[in-house]
């Protein structure tokens, strides 16, 4: 039996720069929001204010993985949903459980 | 974009009941990970929001972070706790190791991306050149793990004294060092509950995630897809690893920024 070449029969298609520039582009876009968030860290003081900012910062970091790097952004719009949609039910838990939290400190500390 | 990488399998002699059509037009595979990884935010939100919740149940650390001793009575600061780098002993850098650690896997998933940008173009040197960055860089990222939780584990040389019922159901003020799941130097039992567990799952995603890939590089590399006539299996292990980068980007947030 003949041993099988190891050589591509798919056509190799060439570079597309502009796809690999965008891919760039968007990390360095998470690299300076981390380094933005390491800087604040350090800088600001603790509070409500920072840790809002910190949460905004992530999920547009979040935004950026999923629609680009995930390439969920290149999706159809029904699956685009169907993969968002959901998550707004964790709101819900993080307010009720913010919640309870702080009645458990009260109780605790009070 | 699907078009090009999805035209697989699908025989045009199943009709649209025999399986010859792609719901939301995605290959079954895509569209499978993709729920598997909705499904996979669900278990990790339910962590982090715990830990947000635990978390706001204790008072915050308020002196000076000059004075900061690790108590039971409230929660630490995190960058007087995750202020070490390996090699150097002694020396304060507070969260420069674990923004290290972020970097290399943001780092990682941009080389992902790079090798499911090849894979579309059926390029096998690119697929396998980006695959075996992103293999360096998932190595990487484990072995920083494995030391961050050795050093929280061993903890400092000063440790901290604390008033703690140990394991026997005593009351007992001792001077602890480190950390295990019943009492650690830095803040409350939970704390380092919190730390164990959350770190643990995402670093276990991770090594599942090395796996993978090396999987994936080696049948890159032995022309698995090639013969197969796609590369989608990249664009698959690549929707997972992205994950595993997005985790850590909650995780880092909500464990050593805030």
């Amino acid at each position: 039996m003949e041993i099988q070449e190891n050589k591509s029969t798919l056509t190799v298609v060439p570079k597309n720069n502009d796809k690999i520039k965008k891919i760039w582009k968007t990390a360095l876009i998470l690299a300076l929001i981390t380094g933005a968030e390491f800087i604040m860290a350090f800088t600001m003081p603790r509070g409500i204010l920072l840790y809002s900012l910190f949460m905004a910062l992530t999920i547009w970091k979040a935004k950026y993985i999923m629609m680009e790097f995930m390439h969920l952004g290149d999706e159809v719009k029904p699956l685009i949903y169907s993969i968002l949609v959901p998550i707004a039910f964790l709101f819900w838990l993080i307010i009720v459980l913010l919640k309870e939290g702080s009645e458990i400190f009260s109780l605790r500390w009070y | 974009m699907s078009a090009h990488s999805t035209a697989i399998g699908v025989s045009s002699k199943r009709g649209v009941w025999g399986g010859g059509n792609e719901p939301l037009k995605a290959s079954y595979g895509k569209l499978m990970m993709w729920f598997f990884l909705l499904s996979d935010i669900f278990t990790f939100a339910a962590f982090l929001i715990t830990y947000l919740s635990i978390r706001v149940s204790y008072p915050a650390y308020a002196g000076p972070a000059k004075e900061f001793v690790g108590s039971n009575e409230y929660w630490p600061i995190p960058e007087l706790v995750f202020d070490a780098i390996p090699f150097v002993h002694g020396v304060h850098a507070p969260l420069v190791f674990v923004g290290l650690m972020t970097f290399i896997l943001i780092a990682s998933s941009v080389t992902m991306v790079l090798a499911v940008e090849a894979g579309h173009r059926n390029d096998r040197n690119d697929v396998v050149k980006w695959m075996l960055w992103t293999l360096v860089g998932g190595i990487t990222f484990l072995s920083c793990q494995a030391w961050e939780w050795n050093h929280f584990i061993h903890g400092s040389e000063m440790g901290a004294t604390l008033n703690y019922i140990n394991g026997l159901g005593q009351n007992v003020t001792e001077t602890v060092f480190g950390a295990n799941l019943l009492v650690n130097e830095y803040g409350p039992a939970s704390f380092a509950n919190l730390f164990f567990f959350i770190t643990g799952f995402h670093g276990f995603h991770v090594t599942i995630g090395v796996v993978l890939l090396f999987m994936v590089f080696y049948q890159a590399a032995v022309g698995v897809y090639d013969r197969r006539g796609h590369y989608e299996m990249v664009e698959k292990v690549g929707l997972y690893w992205h994950f595993v980068d997005l985790v850590w980007v909650f995780v880092f947030t909500l464990f050593y920024l805030i």
